[in-house]
């Protein structure tokens, strides 16, 4: 104890533990909650933030990579933007803060996050994944509100949800907890965005339950800002035959990690994982990712494909575990990378351990240059060199979005990625 | 139109020689055929001329037009006219077959100063030519040359001709992995093309080709040099005889 109390604490370090201690009083949380917060902040102050030297964060040196923590602003103000799609029922988080106003679809039941801290419904969800689990730790010690969703058995829903955090500067802490009744349909977009260049820190941490037979599509779309630091986690479980198509698309931040840790708990359950990292300038954006296949007979098959330009630097780590009983586990994994600069960079490191002896597993993973060849067949064809790279990077990517069959939303990816690389090509 | 002096080229990454004092000269509205060897860089002067630039051109000179255009890039000489059919079409997933159509198309009209096509006339034209070369629906819906059989390639390499409506057009065995049927049609479609302001130079092995798209001359390249010229009596006389004399008259 005495040791680790010694290690002088980082400028980030401070301004984390003190924006605890200067909400002290104000956070929400009844008496449980509270004692959660307090140990995950004294871990924070006596473990400080993990280094290389950490397993899972070897590739993000979070102690040195997050230099500064800007201080919230409870006087910020931050505008909704329009839906990504056309009919999206629009759940706002402006700085950190639910609107609770919108008008709910039928089958699902909107709560305040913040009213499960106060009468402590929300105590142990906030436990940590495990001793590396710094998000979790920092989200936990420090967030304020979110949206508790429920959608009920059965429910169909047409259009899909958007929950919608814009982001103007400061800090935001957010969880959703959100459960997926028996046999539901529904397509659920998480975005993150920022309004303007000015720095902010934003933790995220989406839980959710998928129930029996249900059908669940759920977008991560982060587009915070040059300056912008992004912690997201997204938990997830899947009971019987239940089917989760996690689609990621990381453009934009300055420090980014998102982690994904999820199991599969009932026999049948399938998930699939498409990830777009598209990274440029000189930012850091670390995809990482842990499934257990806990449970005979579940599938789950994940493509990461990145795009780095620039200074730019990845990273994916991804680990599925299958567990001695999970016999007939179907799981594959590619990560692919286009390298775009001599300065770019993307570590890349899949895993499998595997306890169970009929299974079928693979990963790989590949990292390349434009194809001259194909460069030179639209070249040929009068297409300039600059727009002919531009096709060729966005159909490395194209092909993915297009896996999600529904098409104003591939429409709406799409565009986000034609405007990402007309900007960064 | 084409003026060919004295090129030598080599491979840019081993410095391999490939053509060595190349002479060739088409002229408007003819139809050159260009045989000879596997090996003997055929291919490789198509590239050339369409401006691939795994290849460095060390001495001579390409006139196109009288303009020498070894300092233009792939894209400049392709909104000049200039139209490689490839003897192996890039499989490109992810880009749409008539997203690239219309790019394309679009591009050289800029480059040339010209309106982009609204986009029902680009539809009417594609449809048109679509069906004279008997190209189905479904396959310009699917990613640019993914899944197209070989035959399919051979045609869509074709379409893509009739669209842009090149000036001068370089098709390299096309005719390969083509039955009769699918020969024919591809014929007709360079027949169609045919005109006293447009040259085409033919790259094939064999006669059968020739037969349905005459050509005014035929050459004879050989490790990278124009060996024989002759008109189209040379290419039956190759049929019947091979090259081995060919290339003995010429050692
Ligand atoms: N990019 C390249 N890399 C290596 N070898 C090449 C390359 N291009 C051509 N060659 C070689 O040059 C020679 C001529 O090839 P090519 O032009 O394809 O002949 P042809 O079309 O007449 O059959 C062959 O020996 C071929 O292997
Ligand atoms: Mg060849």
């Amino acid at each position: 104890m005495n040791m680790q109390q010694a290690i002088k604490m980082t400028a980030a370090e401070t301004a984390l533990v003190d924006a605890y201690t200067a909400q002290i009083g104000d956070l929400p949380g009844d008496g449980s909650v509270l004692s959660v917060r307090d140990t995950l902040v004294h871990e924070l102050k006596t473990a400080g933030l993990p280094t290389r030297r950490v397993e899972s964060w070897h590739y993000t040196d979070l102690r040195t990579l997050l230099r500064a923590v800007p201080a919230a602003d409870p006087a910020a103000f931050a505008d909704r933007v329009e839906a990504l799609v056309a009919g999206a029922t629009v759940l706002a988080v402006r700085n950190g803060n639910a609107d609770l106003k919108s008008h709910a679809p039928e089958g699902v039941t909107i709560r305040s996050y913040t009213d499960s801290l106060l009468d402590g419904s929300a105590a142990a969800g906030l436990a940590v994944l495990g001793s590396d689990d710094a998000i979790g730790r920092i989200n936990g010690g420090l967030v304020r509100g979110g949206l508790e969703l429920a959608i009920a058995d059965g429910t169909e829903l047409e259009d899909p949800l958007e929950i919608q955090l814009v982001q103007s500067l400061g800090q935001a802490h957010t969880r959703f907890p959100v459960s997926f009744g028996a046999n539901t349909k529904a397509t659920v977009i998480e975005r993150h965005l920022s309004t303007n260049s000015a720095e902010s820190l934003v933790s995220s941490v989406s839980d959710i339950t998928v129930g029996e037979g249900a059908d669940i599509t759920w977008i991560i779309l982060q587009q915070q800002g040059a300056a912008d630091t992004h912690l997201g986690q997204i938990r997830f479980d899947l009971a019987k035959d239940a089917k989760l198509h996690l689609f990621l698309i990381n453009a934009g931040g300055k420090l980014v990690r998102q982690e994904i840790h999820g199991k599969t708990s009932g026999e049948g359950a399938d998930f699939k994982l498409r990830g777009i990292n598209l990274l440029g300038g000189e930012s850091h954006t670390d995809v990482t990712f842990t499934l257990g296949h806990n449970v005979p007979h579940t599938t789950s098959t994940e493509i990461i494909r990145n795009v780095v330009f620039d200074r730019a630097k990845g990273v994916f780590q991804g680990k599925i575990l299958v567990a001695k009983d999970a016999q007939k586990t179907d799981a594959k994994m590619a990560c692919n990378t286009l390298l775009l600069s001599d300065d770019a960079d993307l570590s890349a490191k899949p895993e499998l351990e595997i306890f169970a002896d009929d299974v079928q597993c693979g990963h790989g993973a590949t990292v390349a240059d434009i194809d001259h060849t194909q460069l030179f067949y639209l070249m040929a064809r009068g297409i300039p060199e600059n727009k002919a790279r531009a096709m060729l990077v966005n159909a490395f990517v194209a092909e993915i979005v297009e896996e999600l069959d529904d098409e104003p939303l591939v429409e709406a990816l799409e565009s986000v990625i034609s405007a990402w690389l007309e900007k960064h090509a | 139109m084409l003026q060919i002096k004295n090129l030598h080229a080599r491979i840019a990454e081993d410095g391999t020689e490939i053509i060595r004092g190349l002479n060739l000269t088409v002229k408007a509205g003819e139809v050159a055929a260009i045989m000879g060897p596997n090996g003997s860089g055929k291919s490789t002067l198509s590239y050339i001329l369409s401006g691939r630039e795994d290849y460095e051109v060390t001495e001579g000179e390409i006139l196109y037009n009288g303009e020498n255009i070894l300092e233009l890039e792939a894209s400049e000489r392709a909104a000049k006219g200039i139209f490689l059919a490839f003897q192996y079409p890039v499989e490109i997933p992810g880009v749409a077959t008539m997203q690239f159509l219309k790019v394309a198309m679009n591009e050289q009209r800029k480059y040339r100063g010209e309106d982009e096509l609204t986009t029902p006339e680009f539809m009417r034209r594609v449809k048109e030519a679509a069906a004279e070369l008997k190209i189905a629906p479904e396959m310009l819906r699917r990613p640019l040359n993914v899944g197209f059989s070989g035959g399919e390639k051979k045609r869509a390499e074709i379409l893509q001709m009739a669209l842009l409506e090149p000036k001068l057009c370089v098709l390299d065995e096309t005719d390969s992995g083509l039955d009769i049927d699918a020969l024919k049609i591809v014929a007709d479609g360079v027949n169609a093309l045919r005109s006293p302001d447009r040259a085409v130079i033919v790259i094939t092995h064999y006669q059968r080709l020739l037969d349905y798209i005459v050509p005014d001359t035929v050459h004879v390249l050989y490790k990278g040099q124009v060996i024989k010229s002759g008109d189209k009596t040379l290419a039956h006389e190759l049929e019947a005889n091979g090259y081995a004399d060919i290339i003995e008259a010429a050692a």
